[in-house]
């Protein structure tokens, strides 16, 4: 469930249209690196997550992501108001022009449309949050290449913002995958289910798998 | 006659700058509650940070409140005007 927001997470307001630069900033709209696959890779990995710390913050941060969507659809939209078709055309955007006019449509700077392959979901925590790790450092690089090219203030400082958020969410992310690790790596002291025992009595597992922390199968699915 | 409409016009543009203002101030309010957020979510026993998130998220309640008494709503719920005041612009993305 959500509720809209009238307002931007932080204030865009771009004074002189720039085409060019506007091309390559889609790509953190529809990109392999952009909001648009950060929030969907994180709303969709909260699901198989073991432990609350890790629900809530691929929650939150899933949600995060979706007002850096709308902060760099603002960004893209502001940048190419109203410039003519033929200078669209000269700055690059003919192809994109031609299918979207002015619209704004998730595609990466080549003008590639957003696939769901830019996402990976394995219903492993340590994969997934691994993932999210990288993820939020490439999304970091992408916003240093993308300030990097650009003097307009208007412009820098919405993408400073963003890329500051890059880091916090790497940060809580860091901190989601410790725990979930601590709690993988507990030793269960319950009494276990009377199924597993009879399936799996303990003399047939091995200590590895008794301990690995790093599998959530049990040993009784492995041994099927 | 010209003085009238400059002095619309300046009106107009310090209530706009007044808006953008209030709204500013309720972003970075409530930028702190998000921000917060997150950093509770992996450090649920820490009370000092429950204590500043408390304090943000009232004082960005009573500021979202004024503001949107002020100038219309932030979440179509609040919409209590007629006619139907949630469509008016401008909307986020127009500056």
């Amino acid at each position: 469930m959500w509720v809209y927001e009238k307002k931007l997470q932080y204030p865009v307001k771009i004074k002189n249209c720039n085409p060019r630069l506007a091309k390559y900033i889609i790509t953190q709209y529809g990109g392999p690196d952009g909001e648009l696959a950060a929030s969907l890779r994180y709303l969709s990995q909260r699901y198989s997550m073991p432990c609350e710390v890790a629900k809530a913050t691929l929650n939150d941060i899933g949600t995060e992501e979706l007002a850096h969507l709308e902060i760099v659809g603002t960004i893209v939209y502001q940048l190419t108001k109203g410039v003519p078709a033929k200078i669209l055309e000269k700055e690059g955007l003919g192809g994109y022009f031609a299918d979207h006019d002015r619209g704004i449509y998730p595609v990466n700077g080549d003008g590639v449309p957003f696939t769901a392959a830019y996402i990976g979901v394995k219903g492993d925590p340590i994969a997934d949050l691994t993932e999210d790790l990288a993820a939020e450092q490439k999304a970091r690089a992408t916003y240093e290449g993308l300030i990097n090219m650009t003097d307009d203030p208007d412009v820098i400082d919405p993408l400073r913002f963003l890329r500051e958020r890059e880091v916090v969410h790497f940060q809580r992310f860091g901190e989601a995958l410790r725990i979930v690790q601590e709690k993988l790596n507990e030793r269960p002291f319950y009494v276990k289910k009377p199924e597993y025992a009879e399936i799996s009595p303990a003399s047939n597992v091995s200590p590895a798998e008794k301990t690995n922390p790093y599998s959530n199968v049990s040993p009784a699915q492995q041994k099927k | 006659m010209l003085a009238s409409i400059i002095e619309d016009v300046i009106g107009g543009v310090c209530m706009y700058d007044a808006r953008e203002k209030m709204l500013k101030e309720l972003m970075a309010l409530e930028f702190m509650e998000i921000e917060l957020n997150l950093y509770l979510n992996t450090h649920p026993y820490d009370q000092q940070a429950f204590m500043i998130f408390r304090n943000t998220a009232e004082q960005a309640k009573m500021l979202r409140d004024n503001y949107e008494r002020m100038y219309g709503p932030i979440t179509a719920s609040a919409s209590n005007s007629f006619p139907w005041p949630w469509i008016e612009s401008p909307w986020p993305w127009e500056a």
